[in-house]
């Protein structure tokens, strides 16, 4: 594992490559970061890196304040680890940004799905669902059949049902880096990532693939 | 999309005529094709012309495009460019036409004389 940053899903848009195709991008805002605090084998357990990202809220409780205070740091918005190994561990204190990462490099962006509360088995699975005339009464978006008779006689576990889609963490993989933008503190991805606009994301280097 | 415009900004083409559905325009679209050659595959860009009618225009930023639809040997063929691409060398206005439509699908159902447009005059 290594160094990611936390960023803001702007939107999305389209730019053109050199070829002339249209490349479906998605702005990633950075959020300012910086490491608060690195957490070592012999003192945690595991080697990380705590970083600090975001503006602070308004007020925010005391203990959290003495977190911040006790490394010596201003507070902001929010903390999140990611597992380095110590020796290629950044600094305490060392403020991340988008140039981390280079156009042409995979990465890995993870963020909380939008929610779609109690959903049916043909927007969460991709069912098929029934027909839609021709004698079909009632069946229309229903899964069919869900599983055998008498032998086994039961429902096998697993079996996808309707219940609650989304609002949960969802990592897509090798996204490309289509521009870093220094400046504005940006980075464009090419295609989706998950979450509503103005919803956090974590931006990782690729663990898969080159 | 509004926050997202400075991105795109850059790309957007100011060489872009006036045009609107039932305009006639000629679009002289870049193509790249590879030839084998000795010294191996040799990369050639050449112009390729369609003229047609307009018949839609979809006006959204960086990612606006219009349909061109023509009578090629007898056969309707459409195409949908991006209005910014940089693949298009240049859009020519051939002929202006007056409709009263902003989408003009019904073209599709008429041929030959009924297909024509008005010109628009000033």
């Amino acid at each position: 594992m290594s160094v990611g940053l936390i960023a803001r899903k702007m939107g999305m848009t389209q730019v053109f490559a050199e070829d002339g195709s249209a490349v479906p991008v998605t702005v990633l805002s950075v959020e300012p970061c910086k490491v608060i605090l690195r957490k070592t084998a012999e003192k945690d357990g595991y080697d990380a890196i705590q970083i600090g990202y975001g503006q602070p809220r308004r007020h925010e409780t005391r203990a959290v304040q003495g977190h911040y205070a006790k490394h010596g740091h201003e507070v902001m918005g929010g903390l999140k680890e990611f597992r380095v190994s110590p020796d290629e561990a950044p600094e305490v204190g060392q403020q991340l940004d988008a140039t981390m990462f280079s156009a042409g490099q995979k990465v890995d962006v993870s963020g909380t799905s939008k929610g779609r509360g109690f959903a049916g088995v043909m927007k969460r699975y991709n069912f098929g669902g029934g027909r839609a005339s021709h004698g079909a009464e009632k069946v229309h978006r229903q899964m069919g059949s869900t599983g055998q008779c008498q032998d086994p006689g039961r429902v096998f576990p697993g079996k996808k049902m309707p219940g609650h889609y989304g609002n949960e963490r969802k990592t897509i993989q090798n996204l490309e880096v289509v521009r870093v933008d220094a400046e504005a503190n940006r980075i464009l991805v090419k295609g989706a990532v998950p979450g509503p606009r103005g919803g956090l994301v974590e931006v990782r280097p690729a663990v898969k693939g080159a | 999309m509004r926050a997202l415009d400075d991105i795109t900004r850059d790309q957007l083409r100011e060489d872009i005529p006036a045009f609107r559905e039932g305009d006639t325009v000629r679009v002289n679209v870049r193509v790249v094709d590879y030839k084998e050659t000795k010294k191996g595959l040799e990369k050639r860009e050449r112009l390729q012309a369609f003229e047609g009618v307009v018949i839609a225009r979809h006006n959204n930023g960086i990612s606006s495009t219009f349909t061109v639809r023509k009578i090629s040997n007898g056969v309707g063929v459409e195409r949908i460019f991006p209005l910014h691409s940089p693949m298009l060398e240049s859009i020519k206005l051939v002929r202006r036409g007056r409709v009263r439509r902003a989408k003009l699908y019904y073209l599709r159902q008429l041929r030959g004389k009924a297909a024509r447009i008005r010109e628009r005059r000033f």
